[in-house]
């Protein structure tokens, strides 16, 4: 089992979201929800972090910022875009300085729509993430344990299947890439 | 030095080599979930800093130089032999230059990424030793004092309980323990809480392993620094021992409390605070404590 799932560490950058979003994932961190007891830290450092959480839609004086960011972050890491706004541009999407979602610049791994994105749905596209994050590590250990030819961030960028997250925090089908409930820790 | 006493150096330096990082880590995890509790949140489970550790472990390495991971091993090193010195009973100046050294060499590390961030937390950890090195020092001359030797092994063995001649001292070594421990209000140069100003301060640049390293010297250093409170309280009896223990873990509970009372204060005020409380309480309480000895009171 990997470890990155116990504790993945976020990094929640907003793009050009009216705020709404950011209330609700700095809702995550109240006593209400508290995502510390899936070991989840919001840290203010991409090279601390494995998961981005990116809320609001990408314009054209972010792009070089969230590409930065990315950039920084140690593998395995995946990308969550919450809200409709990182997602496809949601209401901004038809603005003259909007380039559209978050997948328009970085790879995505775990789409949470929603306007605003609810707490629970955040959460939950969170811990969907973990399977990602789980395979991603997975595939890293693989290659250095193998022929340390190819570096792990060749694989790494290749696009996986991203999943959804319903706002109100249900997925009807099962998501392609597995992703299990691991990380749950004891709650 | 007698064999036995050697031996049993030995053994005890051996137990603090492996039983050390455990015993912090599980101090780490039971900080943060007492410090949950006192939110009013569930908190993560207590083994939640093992879990860290051993995700960083897993992490790509990326360094921003070949000089940082060394320098960050170097203090994990000097750290684990501070805590060595300590608990095989050696010279208790000697522990203090050590620990000085693990923690020069932290800053180098975070000076040498050229990050603004960790030069910012690197000149702040500078800032923080030359608030808690003075009270260290009077620390050990005071123990010299009481005990009439620096070697902790004597110290831990002599009749004399350290606390009733010591209280001073005592009272400013736990203020600046505040510091030692990275608790707010004086988590300035970098703080195991989310979103400060510096983003991580001195660890901002660190990732992966050498994150991981540093969190490891962090326990190992909890270990003895909680080590130099249980030396005001041991007299070479068994109960006074047991007293010293849980004294201890007061204390460490006593810096989880203040760290959730407080927020962060200003360098000034840290290196004032801690001067002052040095002078007053430290310094008063030696020079007493000489004139005491010059009249033959105690
Ligand atoms: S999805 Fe809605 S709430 Fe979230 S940033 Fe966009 S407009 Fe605001």
């Amino acid at each position: 089992m990997s470890y990155v799932t116990k504790s993945p560490w976020v990094i929640h950058y907003d793009g050009s979201s009216c705020n709404g979003c950011d209330i609700e994932v700095l809702a995550c961190l109240t006593p209400m929800y508290d995502v510390e007891r899936f070991g989840i830290i919001n840290t203010g450092n991409p090279k601390h972090a494995d998961v981005f959480l990116v809320t609001g839609s990408i314009n054209e004086q972010n792009i070089s910022v969230v590409k930065q960011r990315y950039e920084q972050m140690p593998e395995p890491k995946i990308v969550v875009a919450v809200g409709i706004c990182a997602t496809s541009g949601g209401v901004f999407r038809e603005c003259y300085n909007i380039k559209g979602g978050v997948d328009t610049v970085i790879p995505v791994d775990v789409y949470v729509p929603g306007c605003a994105a609810r707490p629970e749905a955040i959460i939950d596209g969170v811990v969907k993430g973990l399977g990602v994050l789980a395979e991603k590590q997975a595939r890293m250990a693989k290659l250095s344990g193998s022929a340390k030819t190819e570096t792990a961030t060749d694989t790494e960028q290749e696009p996986d299947e991203a999943i959804e997250v319903r706002y109100y925090g249900k997925v009807d089908e099962e998501p392609a890439v597995g992703a299990s409930g691991e990380g749950k820790g004891e709650a | 030095m007698e064999f036995h006493v050697t031996v049993f150096s030995a053994l005890s330096a051996l137990a603090y080599l492996i039983v050390g990082p455990f015993a912090g880590g599980l101090l780490a995890g039971v900080d943060r979930k007492i410090t949950a509790k006192m939110q009013g949140r569930y908190g993560p489970p207590i083994l939640q800093p093992f879990y860290d550790v051993r995700k960083l472990l897993e992490k790509e390495a990326v360094t921003v130089n070949n000089g940082q991971d060394f320098y960050v091993m170097c203090c994990l090193i000097f750290m684990i032999v501070t805590g060595v010195l300590f608990f095989s009973g050696e010279n208790l100046l000697l522990v203090i230059f050590t620990l000085t050294t693990a923690t020069v060499f932290l800053v180098i590390a975070a000076y040498s990424s050229n990050s603004p961030y960790a030069q910012i937390g690197a000149e702040r950890e500078l800032l923080q030793m030359m608030s808690y090195e003075p009270m260290v020092l009077l620390m050990a001359v005071g123990m010299y004092m009481v005990n009439h030797s620096f070697y902790v092994r004597d110290i831990v063995t002599s009749d004399a309980l350290s606390l009733k001649l010591l209280i001073g001292v005592f009272i400013g070594y736990m203020f600046i323990l505040t510091i030692k421990f990275r608790k707010s209000p004086f988590d300035l140069s970098m703080s195991h809480h989310a979103h400060q100003e510096l983003v991580k301060g001195v660890t901002t640049e660190f990732s992966g392993r050498t994150l991981a390293a540093l969190e490891v010297a962090h326990w190992y250093e909890n270990v003895f620094l909680l080590g130099f409170v249980f030396l005001f309280f041991s007299n070479g009896t068994w109960y006074m021992a047991v007293v010293g223990v849980v004294v201890c873990l007061l204390a460490y509970f006593l810096e989880i409390l203040i760290d959730n009372a407080y927020a962060r204060m200003k360098w000034q005020f840290t290196l004032k605070s801690s001067w002052l409380m040095t002078i007053i309480f430290g310094g008063v309480n030696l020079m007493l404590l000489y004139f005491f000895k010059a009249f033959g009171i105690v």
